[in-house]
C-alpha cells in the first residue's frame, strides 16, 4: 500500500502535463506541505476534485448528450412545430440523423475513454479491481451509502444533522450509474435502430418496435432526470447558487470541501496529503469562459425540459 | 285497260246467248277472229287525203292503221276512245267530242287536273298540255317503249318541247328556272341519262312526277322544300351515309325546316358531283354581305369577311348550308329565313351532347348566361381545334373557359360547389404547367376531363367527373394507372360497399394536381389516406417512418411505398405488395438486405393497444413506470432537500459576513499595531 500511496503522491505532486498546474502553484504546493493550523491565514489555493480527463469527458458528455437530446426529441416529438423547426435548423431530417449518430459515437467514445481510464487507474493506483471497486473512493454504492442515505433523510426532515459526506455521496453514485445504465440501454437499442437489418438476423422484427419504445422512453427519462434532478443536485443547489462549476474547473474551494465533503476533508488532513491536492485557481478568463459554457448547457437543458413538457402536455396527439 | 275489256265481253255475251257453255277465253278468241269493228272506221280514215276544217285550219283525219295496231291501244276499237261514235251512222258528224282518257286512266287524269298543266287547261290556257301533248294519240306507246315520248330517254325532249329556252311557255309563262333543259343535260342526271343512256337516271318526271306536276311552293309538290328530300331519296336511298350524321337521324324528313334542302346545295337542274365546293349562293350572299357597312335594322353589323370564311374550317361550306331556309329564287334569298343558325344540323351528335350539358340546359331555360356554339367557336371564322389560332386549340382552352369560369366571372359567380380559383389552380397544376409552360398539347385541359360539349356537374351520374366515371375519364390518358386502379381494393369492381370509395381526385385533387414525385405531394399523402384510414394513419405516425416523414423526410416509407399507389390490395391478397410472398421484396426497395424477420417490423404498431400489441404496451408502461418512479424519487429527494439547502445558504452567508468582519477587525488591529 505504501508504494501505491507514494505513487499517488508523486502523481498528484509532479507537474503532470495533463493537468496544467501553474508553475507558481507547483512551488507553493511544495512550500505549503507543512501542517494546517486553525490560525493559518486563509489559503487561496483550491482543492482539485476532478482531473483534466474527467473534466474533458464531462464536457464531451454534455455536448453529445445535449446533441442527442435535441436531435432525438425532434424525432420523438415530430408532431410539434418546434420539432420541425429544429429539424430544419439542423439541415433537415437526414442531417439531424447524421448528427444524432455522430453524437452517439462521441458518447460511446467518452464511455470507453472512461473505462480505459479506470483500467489505467486500477493498474496505477489500486493494483486490483477489488481495491479499486471496494476502496474508500469507489463509486460502488455500499453499506455506508445506505446509512448516509438514511441519515440524509433524517436531516431532510429535521431529525438529525447533515451527514458527514465523503468524496462521493450516494446521489452522485446514483448519477454515475444512471449514466452506465443509460448508455447501456439507450446505446444498445440505438444501435439496433441504427442497424435494423443486421440486428433482425438475430431478433424478430417487432423487437425494433420494442427497441424504439425503450430507446425513446429511456431517453426521455435520461434527459428529464439530468436536466432537472442532476442539475439541482450538483449545480443549482441554493447554497451553491447560481452555479457549481467544480466539474468544469475541477477545483473547489477548501472551505467548500470542508463544508460539503467533511469526511474527505478530514481524511485528507489526517493523511497529511492535503497539499498534494491543491492547485492555484484558474485565471479569471478561464473561469468566465467555463461559466458561459456551463450556462449555455444549462439553458439548453432547461429549454429541452420546457419543450418536453409542452409536447407531452399540450401538443400530444 | 281492264274496263274496256269488260265492256267488250259484256257486248259479246249479249250477241251470242247460245254460246253460254263456251269458255270466256274461247269466246274472246272466236270473237276477235270473227270481225274487226274498226274496219268500218279505217274505210274512211285510211285515206291520207281525208281532212276537215277545225278552227279555220285544215286538219288531217288520216289514221295510219299500222301504227294504230302497233300502239298500246291497238287492240281497242276506235269507239272505246271516241265513245260518242258508238252506234252512230256512218259517215259520222264532226267535230267529235274530245277523247276522255280519264274514262280508263282515271287516277292519272285526276292528278293531271290538279296539276299545273291541268289547271292551265282548265283556265283555257292555249299552251297548256293535255294527255295527247306528251303521250301522242293513235300511235300511243307504253312508257317502257324506248320510242315513246314518255320513255325515260325521251322525257327531257318531250318536256323540252315547251320548257326549253325560247318557247312560248318559257317566255310567256311564269317559269322561275332558266335554261332548264340545257342545265339538265349538263347535270349529273342529264349526263347519265342522255350521254350514258342510263335509263334509271333521274329525268324530269322523276322529280316533278309525270302527272302531278305542282309548283315548289305547293306543299303537296314533290319538289316542295319539305318533300324534296323524300323525292331525292327515292333514288338516293343511302344518301344519309354520304351526308354524315345529319341525315342519319331522319332529320331531313322530321326537321326539314332546320335543314338545308337538297336543292340548297344541289341546285335543281344543275346537280353536279362537285357542285357545292363553289357554294350555291355564296356569291349572291356576298353581293350584299360583302359590304363592310351593312347593318341590320337594329344596328348589328351584317358584314361578312369572305377571307375569314375562306380561311375557316367551313371554307367549303356554303352560306346556305348554315343559313338554311334561303330561297334561291328570291331576289333576297335570305328573306325567307326564320330561324338562327343551328350547327347541330351537321354536328348532330355534338348538338345532342350540348343539349344534355349544363350549358345546353341553361340555354333551354333561356338563361342569358348560357353559352352557345359561337361563344366558343366564333361565327364565320370558326377554326378547327387543331388550329393554334383557334380559341378551342388545346393551349387556348383554359383561357376560353376562364372567360366565364375565372373567379368573379359569370359562371364562377353562380357556382356553389367546392372548387374555387379553378383557373389559377389549373395553371399551377402539373397539367396546366405541361400545357401552358411546356406547350405539350396532349396534356389534359378543361375539356379533356369535362368534355367539350357534354360538360355536366360532378353530381350528375352521367358526368365524366362524377366519382363513378372519373377513373375512366383520367384513364383516357392514364390508361395504365386506370388498369391498376380498377383492380385495386379502392375500385367498386373489387369492393362492394355503400361507403364512399376514393377516386383519382381524392388523392390528386381536381385542379391542383401535383407531380407525384414532388415533396409536397409525397408528404401530403398520409393525410389523404388518413381521411378514411384515420386509425391506421395515426399509428403510422407512431413509428419511425411516420415521425421522420412528419419532419419532412420524403425518402422514408409512406403509405404507397408499401401498399402501392393505385394497385392497393388487401394484405391478405396474394398479389398485394404486402402479402407474405411479396413483403420482403417490398421492404428491400429501401432496406436492400432486408430479411423475412426484418419484415416482421410493425409498421403501424402502437403501444396503446394491449390486445393487439401486448408487449409493446407493457414495454411502454414498464418504461413509463420507471420514468415516473425515478422522477417521483428524484423530485421528492430534491424537494426535501430544498429547505435544508436554503438553510445552509443562509448559514453560509452569515459565516461569510462574520469572516469578512473578522478579517476587517484583524486588518484594523494590524494597522493599529503598526
Amino acid at each position: 500500500m505504501a508504494t501505491v500511496k507514494e505513487e499517488m503522491e508523486t502523481v498528484v505532486a509532479k507537474p503532470n502535463p495533463a493537468v496544467p498546474v501553474p508553475a507558481a502553484a507547483h512551488e507553493t504546493v511544495v512550500i505549503a506541505s507543512d501542517e494546517w493550523g486553525p490560525e493559518a491565514p486563509p489559503d487561496h489555493r483550491e482543492f482539485v476534485r476532478f482531473t483534466r480527463l474527467h473534466r474533458t469527458l464531462h464536457v464531451c458528455m454534455i455536448v453529445s448528450f445535449i446533441t442527442l437530446a435535441l436531435t432525438g426529441m425532434s424525432l420523438k416529438f415530430s408532431f410539434t412545430g418546434w420539432a420541425r423547426f429544429m429539424s430544419r435548423m439542423l439541415g433537415g431530417f437526414q442531417v439531424a440523423g447524421f448528427i444524432h449518430r455522430t453524437a452517439a459515437v462521441i458518447m460511446f467514445a467518452t464511455f470507453i475513454a472512461h473505462i480505459v481510464d479506470l483500467c489505467k487507474l486500477k493498474k496505477r493506483e489500486y493494483g486490483s479491481w477489488k481495491a479499486l471497486l471496494l476502496g474508500p473512493n469507489s463509486m460502488i454504492p455500499m453499506k455506508p451509502d445506505l446509512l448516509e442515505f438514511i441519515a440524509t433523510m433524517k436531516w431532510f426532515v429535521g431529525l438529525g444533522p447533515r451527514p458527514q459526506y465523503g468524496r462521493w455521496t450516494y446521489w452522485e453514485k446514483f448519477d454515475y450509474f444512471a449514466v452506465f445504465w443509460g448508455v447501456f440501454i439507450i446505446g444498445s437499442t440505438g444501435l439496433t435502430l441504427w442497424f435494423p437489418v443486421f440486428f433482425t438476423r438475430f431478433i424478430p422484427g417487432s423487437f425494433i418496435n420494442v427497441a424504439t419504445i425503450i430507446h425513446s422512453d429511456e431517453a426521455l427519462l435520461a434527459t428529464g432526470f439530468i436536466f432537472t434532478v442532476h442539475f439541482f443536485n450538483t449545480h443549482l443547489r441554493p447554497e451553491k447558487f447560481p452555479m457549481d462549476t467544480t466539474v468544469f474547473t475541477g477545483h473547489m474551494k477548501l472551505a467548500e470541501l470542508k463544508r460539503d465533503k467533511p469526511r474527505e476533508y478530514e481524511a485528507l488532513l489526517a493523511s497529511g496529503r492535503m497539499a498534494q491536492h491543491l492547485a492555484e485557481p484558474h485565471p479569471a478568463i478561464v473561469v468566465k469562459t467555463i461559466r458561459l459554457f456551463a450556462w449555455m448547457a444549462l439553458s439548453i437543458g432547461f429549454s429541452i425540459i420546457v419543450w418536453i413538457i409542452y409536447a407531452m402536455l399540450f401538443a400530444y396527439r | 285497260m281492264t274496263p274496256s275489256r269488260k265492256t267488250r265481253s259484256r257486248r259479246r255475251t249479249s250477241l251470242g246467248l247460245l254460246l253460254l257453255t263456251a269458255v270466256v277465253l274461247i269466246a274472246g278468241v272466236t270473237a276477235r277472229a270473227a270481225e274487226d269493228p274498226n274496219e268500218t272506221c279505217f274505210a274512211c280514215h285510211s285515206d291520207k287525203t281525208l281532212t276537215t276544217k277545225h278552227a279555220g285550219r285544215t286538219v288531217s283525219l288520216y289514221v295510219e292503221a299500222k301504227r294504230f295496231h302497233g300502239s298500246i291501244h291497238g287492240s281497242l276499237s276506235c269507239t272505246n276512245c271516241h265513245a260518242d261514235l258508238e252506234g252512230k251512222d256512218l259517215p259520222h258528224e264532226t267535230p267529235l267530242k274530245r277523247v276522255d282518257c280519264g274514262a280508263c286512266h282515271g287516277e292519272e287524269a285526276k292528278q293531271h287536273a290538279r296539276s299545273l298543266h291541268g289547271r292551265a287547261v282548265a283556265r283555257g290556257d292555249a299552251l297548256a298540255p293535255r294527255c295527247v301533248n306528251c303521250h301522242g294519240n293513235h300511235d300511243i306507246l307504253s312508257a317502257k317503249d324506248p320510242r315513246s315520248p314518255v320513255s325515260p330517254l325521251q322525257v327531257p325532249f318531250t318536256c323540252g318541247k315547251c320548257h326549253r329556252e325560247g318557247t312560248p311557255v318559257q317566255t310567256q309563262r311564269k317559269i322561275e328556272q332558266h335554261n332548264i333543259i340545257e342545265n339538265y343535260a349538263e347535270s349529273m342526271h342529264g349526263e347519265a341519262l342522255l350521254k350514258k343512256g342510263l335509263v334509271v337516271a333521274a329525268n324530269c318526271a322523276s322529280c316533278h312526277t309525270a302527272h302531278n306536276i305542282l309548283p315548289h311552293t305547293d306543299p303537296n309538290s314533290s319538289i316542295a322544300r319539305a318533300n324534296i328530300a323524300k323525292t331525292c331519296t327515292k333514288c338516293h336511298a343511302q344518301i344519309e351515309a354520304v351526308h354524315r350524321k345529319t341525315i342519319k337521324g331522319e332529320l331531313w324528313e322530321k326537321e326539314a325546316h332546320v335543314l338545308p334542302a337538297c336543292v340548297d346545295c344541289h341546285q335543281p337542274h344543275k346537280v353536279r358531283k362537285v357542285f357545292y365546293t363553289q357554294g350555291m349562293a355564296d356569291a349572291d350572299c356576298m353581293r350584299c354581305h360583302g359590304n363592310a357597312n351593312l347593318k341590320s335594322h337594329d344596328g348589328r353589323s351584317l358584314a361578312v369577311n369572305a377571307a375569314e370564311v375562306a380561311s375557316s374550317r367551313h371554307a367549303k361550306v356554303a352560306c346556305s348550308q348554315c343559313h338554311s331556309e334561303v330561297n334561291a329564287s328570291r331576289v333576297r334569298p335570305c328573306e325567307t329565313i326564320t330561324t338562327v343558325v343551328d350547327c347541330s344540323k351537321c354536328h348532330e351528335q355534338i348538338g345532342q351532347d350540348y343539349q344534355r350539358s349544363m350549358h345546353g340546359q341553361l340555354f333551354a331555360k333561356k338563361d342569358s348566361n348560357a353559352p352557345v356554339c359561337k361563344e366558343c367557336h366564333g361565327t364565320h371564322k370558326v377554326l378547327g381545334k387543331h388550329d393554334p389560332q383557334s380559341a378551342t386549340f388545346a393551349t387556348n382552352v383554359p383561357t376560353l373557359c376562364a372567360r366565364c369560369h375565372r373567379e368573379g366571372k359569370k359562371a364562377a359567380m353562380r357556382y356553389t360547389g367546392t372548387q374555387h380559383e379553378i383557373i389559377p389552380h389549373y395553371q399551377e397544376s402539373i397539367h396546366g404547367k405541361g400545357l401552358l409552360k411546356s406547350g405539350l398539347t396532349v396534356t389534359a385541359t378543361c375539356t379533356s376531363c369535362h368534355t367539350a360539349h357534354r360538360e355536366l356537374p360532378k353530381s350528375d351520374p352521367e358526368s365524366t367527373v362524377n366519382p363513378k366515371n372519373l377513373p375512366a375519364t383520367c384513364g383516357q390518358c392514364h390508361h395504365g394507372i386506370q388498369e391498376q386502379f380498377v383492380n385495386s381494393v379502392h375500385s367498386r369492381t373489387v369492393t362492394s360497399t355503400k361507403a364512399e370509395l376514393p377516386v383519382c381526385s381524392d388523392c390528386h385533387s381536381a385542379h391542383q394536381i401535383r407531380r407525384a414525385d414532388e415533396d409536397g405531394f409525397k408528404l401530403d399523402i398520409m393525410a389523404k389516406c388518413g381521411r378514411c384510414h384515420a386509425e391506421i394513419a395515426k399509428t403510422y405516425f407512431d413509428t419511425y417512418h411516420g415521425k421522420v416523414s412528419r419532419l419532412g423526410y420524403t425518402k422514408t416509407a409512406k403509405c404507397y411505398d408499401c401498399h402501392g399507389a393505385h394497385d392497393i390490395l388487401k394484405v391478405t391478397d396474394p398479389r398485394s405488395h404486402l402479402s407474405r410472398a411479396n413483403v420482403v421484396d417490398t421492404c428491400r426497395k429501401c432496406h436492400a438486405d432486408a430479411t423475412r424477420r426484418f419484415a416482421g417490423y410493425l409498421t403501424h404498431a402502437t403501444h396503446h393497444d394491449p390486445k393487439k400489441y401486448p408487449f409493446l404496451f407493457w414495454t411502454f408502461w414498464g418504461m413509463t413506470s420507471l420514468l415516473i418512479g425515478t422522477f417521483i424519487a428524484g423530485g421528492l429527494h430534491t424537494l426535501l432537500w430544498l429547505p435544508r439547502a436554503f438553510q445552509m445558504r443562509a448559514e453560509l452567508r452569515a459565516e461569510e459576513a462574520k469572516e469578512a468582519a473578522e478579517l476587517k477587525g484583524r486588518e484594523e488591529k494590524r494597522d493599529g499595531d503598526r
